[in-house]
């Protein structure tokens, strides 16, 4: 139903991009029935950039995700990381890849229930091999960042929902990620509790990190430099 | 890190490293304390034949069976100048019988030497079991006013502490004494019955001891008879000078015989001639002895040849009851358990993997590999394998020293003691006073391979368990961690 335009033109922004997908598809096969949540995707991501993905409910958002955060493959089309091939990579490269340039936000926070904060923040750094102080030092400047330096030693039930993602912030951004990627990271959290994580976001992509921010939620949208919409499988730029 | 992860994982989560635990702690204290009493059981039964056979003794060679009565019998038998008539006219009479055990033949001494000479043969040595028997009693003259004179002699028995104690006999009394009398060659010291005794007192018999009238007596059969070194014991009529005493080394059973000579000193005693009763044998190698024993039975064909295995299987008593019940239902009941228990870590492990299906998926996602999961799922088991099995180990041994400090004591009855000192036709079974059933204390060993082997175990068990809970969490997607909100 989509027509797949490979052509892209990679001259046309000052800055590199990061992310090339020239028709990517992916196809479910679930039993006798087969899904197809994504048809045809052509997309650039720049370095800098802080996209928002919006669309319908089953649209394909979360499964756009997981291939731009190398956690699957698509089925057909091509897709880079910088210079990494996702289409084409082993399992173990897709994990290095994760492991080094890849930040994940989770709508559900995801963090270990019974390791306290700065453990929490320590897993992400546990594939990079660093030495203990190094390790260290990176779990208390992540933590600072996101304003829980006072909070290192608290586990996750003993923090709001607010404070939890701002753990899982201060995860994804410990291994010094090229992108961060977050699916819904406001969707379990209250308006105010959902302002402090945009704040933090919006200071990390001043920052110069890149975002890709999977959202329902338009003030989310608002915050985004650009904003795409994911609907019947392919991928349009509603940036006005 | 990972000592971190795993220590928050194994605390956080405690009622499944509790029933993991616990499992495998039940399992392994039962593998230690079934394998504690079964090394147990085996040591009573070693030490039930050790103090019969002797240690070193892979081999015995006995006459055939004789029907009870072949031989005719001896009797006391006393003619005209077996006893002293006092003046009052009672007479007192005291003979001392020595003769061979009436319940298997002899063998000629010359096949010690057959058996010597066979290939895979170490040392052989020949001894001669004897039953010494001492009638000892008074008889009065033949009162002609019916005996009233006996009265008054009744109960005036010798004050010795024969074991069957005296009998009236018309006003008369009598004792019969007996004890057995092992004679051996005093040359041989590797083999036989007397290899497995230390020596209390005095000396041991050796090579110059053939053909002198010298004994060595089991220490508890001295004390109990008031005899020590430098004394004498008559045996079979002629005075022995005692110039030893043996225990038996192992335990607190007693030694084979009670009165040991050399062989030649037993054999003219006797009046039998050169032969002997028992050829104990051992072999070069213990692979060998099947061999050396089919060997030794196309040799001497009449001869009885048993094995260790054989004569173990003749110790009866309640050694014999708790050594199948404990080498059976023991062994049986602690390898279910220990099945139930790794199958109950496995499904712990497996179902808790399941349970934590968006954090293995998180950690993928954020760049753990496979290894580095299934290291952490396969340590969690393996320290809960530990656990189980410090607990196990704890409960093990504390069940171990229960059992050492109640120290019960089993029954042994070595068969083939009982063959050599049953009477014959027409006699008592007097003989059989010595060297029947022995208590023996049941303990049970700690060797440190059982240590080893338990924690061994337990963690084996834990891999185990982490190997499934491994695979299973290899097999997650990242993409799991993206899964909704439960
Ligand atoms: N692993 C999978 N196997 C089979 N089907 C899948 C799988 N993952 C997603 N799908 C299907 O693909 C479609 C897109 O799912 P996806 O989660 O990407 O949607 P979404 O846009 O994120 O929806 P939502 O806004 O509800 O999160 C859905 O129909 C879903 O059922
Ligand atoms: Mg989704």
């Amino acid at each position: 139903m989509t027509i797949t335009r490979p052509h892209i033109d990679p001259t046309d922004s000052a800055a590199q991009p990061i992310y090339r997908l020239a028709g990517v598809a992916k196809t479910y096969q679930q039993k006798k029935r087969v899904v197809k949540p994504l048809t045809g995707v052509d997309l650039e991501i720049r370095g800098g950039d802080f996209v928002t993905i919006q669309g319908p409910t089953g649209g394909g958002k979360s499964t756009l995700l997981q291939l731009l955060g190398a956690l699957d493959r698509p089925t057909s089309g091509r897709m880079t990381l910088g210079d990494t091939d996702l289409a084409g990579a082993s399992n173990t490269a897709l994990g290095a890849v994760r492991a080094r340039e890849i930040g994940f936000v989770f709508q559900g926070f995801n963090l270990i229930p019974t390791l306290t904060a700065s453990e929490n923040v320590d897993m992400g750094l546990e594939p990079l091999g660093l030495d203990a102080a190094e390790r260290r030092v990176r779990v208390a400047d992540a933590l600072a960042h996101v304003g829980l330096a006072d909070r290192a030693d608290h586990r996750p039930g003993e923090l709001s929902g607010g404070q939890q993602q701002r753990v899982a912030i201060a995860r994804a951004i410990a291994k010094r990620p090229r992108v961060l990627l977050a699916d819904e990271p406001t969707g379990n959290l209250d308006e105010s509790m959902r302002d402090e994580i945009l704040d933090l976001l919006q200071a990390l992509n001043d920052d110069g990190l890149t975002l890709i921010v999977v959202t329902h939620d338009s003030a989310v949208a608002r915050r985004a430099s650009r904003r795409l919409r994911l609907e019947k499988g392919t991928i349009r730029d509603i940036t006005r | 890190m990972y000592l971190t992860y795993l220590r928050r994982e194994l605390s956080g989560r405690t009622k499944q490293t509790a029933i993991v635990a616990a499992g495998l702690a039940i399992a392994i204290a039962l593998v230690i304390i079934v394998n504690a009493l079964t090394a147990g059981v085996r040591d009573a039964q070693t030490q039930a034949l050790e103090s019969v056979y002797g240690v070193g003794t892979d081999l015995t060679v006995a006459g055939a069976q004789q029907e009870p009565g072949e031989d005719g019998g001896s009797r006391f038998d006393f003619g005209e100048d077996g006893g002293a008539t006092a003046e009052d006219g009672t007479t007192t009479l005291a003979q001392s019988q020595l003769r061979t055990d009436r319940g298997r033949t002899t063998l000629d001494a010359a096949t010690v030497g057959t058996i010597s000479a066979l290939d895979g043969v170490s040392s052989a040595t020949g001894a001669l079991s004897l039953t010494n028997s001492t009638f000892s009693g008074e008889l009065p003259e033949m009162p002609a006013d019916g005996g009233t004179n006996a009265a008054g002699e009744a109960g005036s028995a010798p004050a010795d502490d024969a074991p069957q104690g005296g009998g009236g006999f018309g006003g008369g009394s009598f004792d019969v004494d007996s004890f057995t009398v092992l004679g051996i060659d005093p040359a041989v010291q590797t083999v036989g019955p007397l290899s497995s005794v230390s020596v209390t007192d005095g000396r041991a018999l050796d090579a110059d001891d053939a053909g002198q009238n010298v004994a060595v007596l089991d220490a508890t059969y001295a004390t109990s008879n008031d005899l020590a070194v430098g004394g004498t014991v008559d045996v079979g009529g002629t005075a022995m000078e005692i110039v030893g005493l043996v225990s038996s080394s192992s335990s607190s059973t007693d030694t084979a015989s009670n009165v040991y000579i050399p062989l030649d000193v037993a054999q003219s005693l006797a009046g039998v001639g050169d032969v002997v009763s028992t050829v104990y044998v051992q072999a070069t190698t213990a692979d060998g002895i099947a061999a050396v024993q089919s060997e030794i039975e196309s040799a001497v064909p009449d001869a009885t040849v048993s094995s260790q295995s054989d004569l173990a299987s003749t110790v009866s008593g309640s050694l014999s009851s708790a050594t199948s019940l404990i080498t059976n239902l023991g062994t049986w009941l602690s390898i279910l358990v220990l099945a139930v228990a790794v199958v109950l870590a496995v499904l712990f492990t497996m179902s808790g993997v399941s349970r934590r299906t968006r954090e293995f998926g998180t950690l993928k996602a954020i760049g753990w590999s496979n290894g580095r999961v299934i290291r952490q799922v396969a340590g969690e088991s393996m320290v809960q394998g530990l656990i189980g099995g410090a607990i196990g180990l704890a409960i093990g041994l504390g069940g171990i020293l229960a059992i050492n400090i109640i120290a019960p004591t089993i029954s042994a009855a070595p068969a083939a003691t009982e063959a050599g000192a049953g009477g014959g036709p027409g006699g008592g079974r007097f003989a059989s006073t010595v060297q029947t059933a022995t208590d023996i204390t049941l303990s049970a060993p700690l060797t440190p391979w059982v240590l080893v082997a338990a924690v061994g175990l337990a963690v084996s068990a834990g891999l185990v368990a982490g190997a499934f809970g491994g695979w299973r969490a290899a097999r997650l997607s990242p993409a799991e961690a993206l899964r909704s909100v439960a």
